[in-house]
């Protein structure tokens, strides 16, 4: 099968299973998911190496430079921050484990 | 013996790595399906993402010539450096403006990615199956870039939060959109000018992405935001698709369909449809009739003190919250409140409004971080039959998500927008800086309310106020 075509057709299939998976994200969830969402779209950090190799001249050094910078932002930042949140969720989830953590600190 | 062999081949170990970094993208998000499992499943879908980053390392020619391998670790390092400090040191108030910005960021990066990669091809052949992506994920990384950079802009309170709207808008955002696709067919078709176009194509974009988003209200963020979220996850998948990287085809239509769900979820909360949001805010523009002649009457005026022996001597307290009380960073002093509450044995729960705060989830972000038990937490259609149980509600930095004119006055901007029945609860306290109306500017009979008392004031004052003297009977 033609590249072009197996691509469409994991592009179909992801979308359904993104629609699939996300769906069953409650709204207390929904700022975390958008943020872990934020980090997963940095993989265009991706897409800056494999043209970087391939660029000539200034400009598109610096430009693509930039674009890494910003994939990276995406994912470090995006994972970080959306780790940070979630610890909140977590940590008060059943009473018991919260006590257990206190008296571990 | 057949699969160690064909993993040796570098491109098909590359391919194979990435199918695991895909299938750990979606475990790790399978994982946010519930506030127990959702810590680690970041974790996994992080993991995915490093493996997929070293995958694309390892690649055949990738770090070829001298100086790119420091050009990657350049912007490894400045991105790191940005990123850490700014997802470590974010207040949760301000979580709203952080997910724009970085949303921002990625299309930012999709756009430069397809400019360049677009001017590798200049004059050779460039095949349309890689062109089409290409020029997709330029328009709707430049769009998305611009947008996410202005709806920042307004959160952050660099540029006002109310509709910025120029005459003619609408055809104006119609005209740019056209330049922007009828280029994209002239430089598809073949021409001499490409630099020119590729340019000009990510211009008109910008503008776009500027036009869209400046007459949009404060209120209307949790639509825009989800939306250009999106659009970052598409034109992620569309530089996959031009690249032939199924690890960014798939990460980018999780992305897309994330927003894509949330984008409908926001705007049906708000009885809207997208493109109506898309074409303006509510404004300034929309006359009130039904104002002083329905609910002329008078409000009244309310003391901590008050307020406190209401609530203590209540069973059952609901607290509403809104983006006043992210203005204000009352979360903390609400669950202070709320354990105080407790302590007399008066039941608390929490309503939240789909759409309350600046973006999906905003309000549940800010009691969890105060430590509120998300079981306090309700939704809107699970709190609604319970307000006629209700003996107070406490309205803290909520408007126009408890006006209910949107459920009795046709003559109403917001007329059909579920609410929360707030009204229907045995009394009512809003706790508000001033007698201001809402985004909408639309007036709310709520505070004309009989039983609608109103507490005056900064609201982190007035909630440890009222914690202090509930704590004092």
């Amino acid at each position: 099968m033609d590249r072009l075509v197996i691509d469409i057709a994991v592009l179909v299939l992801a979308a359904f299973v993104g629609f699939e998976v996300i769906s069953k994200v409650p709204n207390t969830l929904h700022t975390p998911l958008m943020s872990g969402t934020n980090a997963i779209h940095g993989i265009v950090l991706l897409g800056g190496i494999l043209t970087i190799a391939a660029a000539s001249g200034a400009l598109e050094k610096i430009l693509l430079v930039i674009a890494i910078t910003f994939g990276t932002i995406n994912i470090i930042g995006g994972f970080f921050v959306t780790d940070r949140m979630l610890e909140m969720f977590k940590r008060k989830d059943p009473p018991k484990a919260d006590e257990a953590e206190e008296n571990q600190q | 013996m057949i699969l160690p062999a064909v993993f040796l081949d570098s491109t098909n170990f590359v391919d194979a790595c990435y199918i695991v970094a895909f299938g750990l993208f979606i475990y790790g998000m399978s994982g946010l399906t519930g506030p127990r499992t959702a810590v680690r499943g970041n974790k996994i879908a992080a993991a995915g993402m490093f493996l997929a980053f070293v995958a694309t390392l390892l690649k055949h020619r990738v770090l070829h010539g001298s100086a790119t391998p420091w050009e990657i670790a350049l912007g490894i390092v400045l991105g790191t450096a940005i990123g850490i400090p700014a997802a470590r040191n974010v207040h949760m108030t301000a979580m709203p403006q952080m997910v724009a910005l970085f949303n921002g960021v990625g299309g930012g990066a999709v756009a430069l990615i397809a400019w360049i990669e677009y001017r590798h091809h200049f004059g050779g052949d460039y095949a349309l199956r890689v062109m089409i992506p290409s020029l997709f994920a330029a328009v709707v990384g430049s769009v998305s870039f611009w947008g996410s950079n202005i709806a920042f802009g307004k959160l952050q309170g660099i540029i006002p939060g109310r509709p910025i709207k120029a005459p003619g808008q609408t055809l104006i955002n119609g005209g740019l959109f056209l330049i922007c696709v009828a280029s994209a067919v002239i430089l598809a078709a073949g021409t001499h000018s490409q630099a020119l176009f590729i340019v000009g194509i990510l211009l008109a974009a910008a503008i776009l992405g500027n036009m869209i988003v400046l007459p949009i209200g404060g209120a209307d963020m949790p639509v825009v935001i989800s939306l250009l979220n999106a659009f970052t996850g598409l034109s992620a998948a569309a530089t996959g698709l031009a690249l032939g990287n199924t690890a960014m085809i798939v990460a980018g239509m999780i992305v897309g369909a994330s927003g894509t769900i949330l984008t409908n979820l926001m705007a049906k909360a708000m009885n809207r449809s997208v493109p109506a949001i898309i074409a303006g805010g509510f404004g300034g523009e929309v006359a009130a009739p039904a104002e002083g002649t329905e609910h002329g009457g008078t409000v009244r005026s309310t003391s901590a003190a008050d307020v406190a022996i209401q609530l203590s001597y209540a069973r059952q307290v609901v607290i509403a919250p809104g983006y006043g009380m992210a203005v204000a960073q009352a979360q903390h002093a609400v669950r202070e409140l709320e354990k105080a509450l407790e302590a007399k044995g008066v039941t608390v729960k929490f309503a939240i409004h789909p759409v309350a705060g600046r973006m999906p989830g905003h309000m549940n972000v800010l009691l969890a971080e105060a430590d509120v038990p998300y079981d306090l937490l309700r939704e809107m259609d699970e709190i609604n039959p319970e307000f006629p149980r209700t003996d107070v509600t406490l309205v803290i930095g909520a408007n126009d998500v408890t006006n209910p004119a949107a459920k009795n006055e046709p003559g109403s901007p917001i007329y059909g927008m579920p609410i929360l029945e707030v009204d229907q609860s045995g009394a009512v306290i809003v706790l508000k800086r001033s007698m201001a109306s809402g985004f909408a500017g639309i007036d709310n009979p709520l505070f004309y309310d009989p039983k609608t008392a109103m507490l005056f004031g900064d609201a982190k004052e007035s909630v440890a106020g009222v914690t202090t003297e509930v704590q004092a009977l």
